[in-house]
């Protein structure tokens, strides 16, 4: 059952990818992340790491998504999309990709990998928590300078655009 | 425990994600194409950090969660600043090709 879970979500992740990676249309690449967002999620679900699923849909889906969709409809004109996402030196970034893929896939299957029960599924925001404010803490803290810093360049970078 | 399910199925999954996510940010001419293949090379690497968070241990493990939220909250920050780069690069030169973009070329 669970397999079977696996498969479709793992079905719609990369197939929702590849038209992401493949689709000649930008619109139909934003809006295709969405379904490998999703499945991700799902995956996440699978995985027993229901705060992550949480913050998967609502920052990756509810907001990286959404930022991007606005990105593409503020810089092309919709009626000329077709033309704008251009892919450049296909068949050398396949061959690299082949290359790579081959060895990692020759790593992942050839290497000991730990090979735990799994931990049962159980609220995980009480070990996060506790994970954040005890041996995370101080990446936590600059966590938030970054995030500051991010907020207030992307103030500063849009309103210099703006007034030019 | 999903039963039948192993780590190595996550991390083909993981490898499948990063090679089309690479293959986007490669190929595309258009900067915002890049960055949505950055989007998925980075949810391919949390995907495998919770699997081995859930495969790695007999008890609960919550480093590699830990890990997979911070990769969002950078995730967040990267994509608001490369699109704000995007939107007044657009401002400027009317086009985001980045083959096009070469005024900073010597």
């Amino acid at each position: 059952m669970a397999l079977l879970v696996f498969y479709a979500l793992a079905a719609l992740t990369v197939l929702s990818a590849m038209v992401t990676a493949f689709s000649r249309n930008i619109v139909y690449s934003a809006f295709a992340l969405f379904g490998s967002l999703a499945g991700v999620a799902g995956v996440y679900i699978l995985l027993g790491a229901d705060f992550l699923f949480i913050i998967q849909v609502f920052i990756y889906i509810g907001g990286i998504l959404v930022v991007t969709i606005f990105a593409v409809m503020l810089t092309q004109g919709v009626a000329d999309v077709n033309v704008s996402n251009r892919a450049v030196a296909v068949i050398p970034a396949l061959a690299v990709m082949t290359l790579v893929g081959a060895v990692m896939l020759y790593a992942v299957a050839h290497t000991a990998w730990p090979h735990g029960a799994g931990a049962a599924p159980l609220p995980t925001t009480y070990g996060i928590g506790n994970a954040f404010l005890g041996p995370y803490v101080l990446p936590f803290e600059i966590a938030s300078i970054v995030l500051l810093a991010a907020l207030v360049g992307a103030i500063v970078i849009s309103r210099q655009a703006a007034r030019e | 425990m999903p039963a039948g399910l192993t780590l190595t199925h996550f991390l083909v999954l993981g490898l499948v994600l990063f090679l089309l996510g690479s293959f986007c940010a490669l190929t595309r001419r258009n900067a915002i194409g890049i960055l949505l293949g950055i989007e998925l090379i980075l949810n391919a690497a949390n995907v495998n950090y919770v699997a081995f968070a859930f495969f790695g241990g007999n008890g609960p493990k919550y480093d590699g969660q830990v890990f997979a939220i911070f990769v969002i909250m950078l995730a967040a920050a990267e994509a608001v600043i490369g699109l704000a780069i995007v939107l007044a690069i657009y401002q400027d030169l009317r086009t985001i090709d980045v083959g096009a973009t070469e005024t900073l070329h010597g």
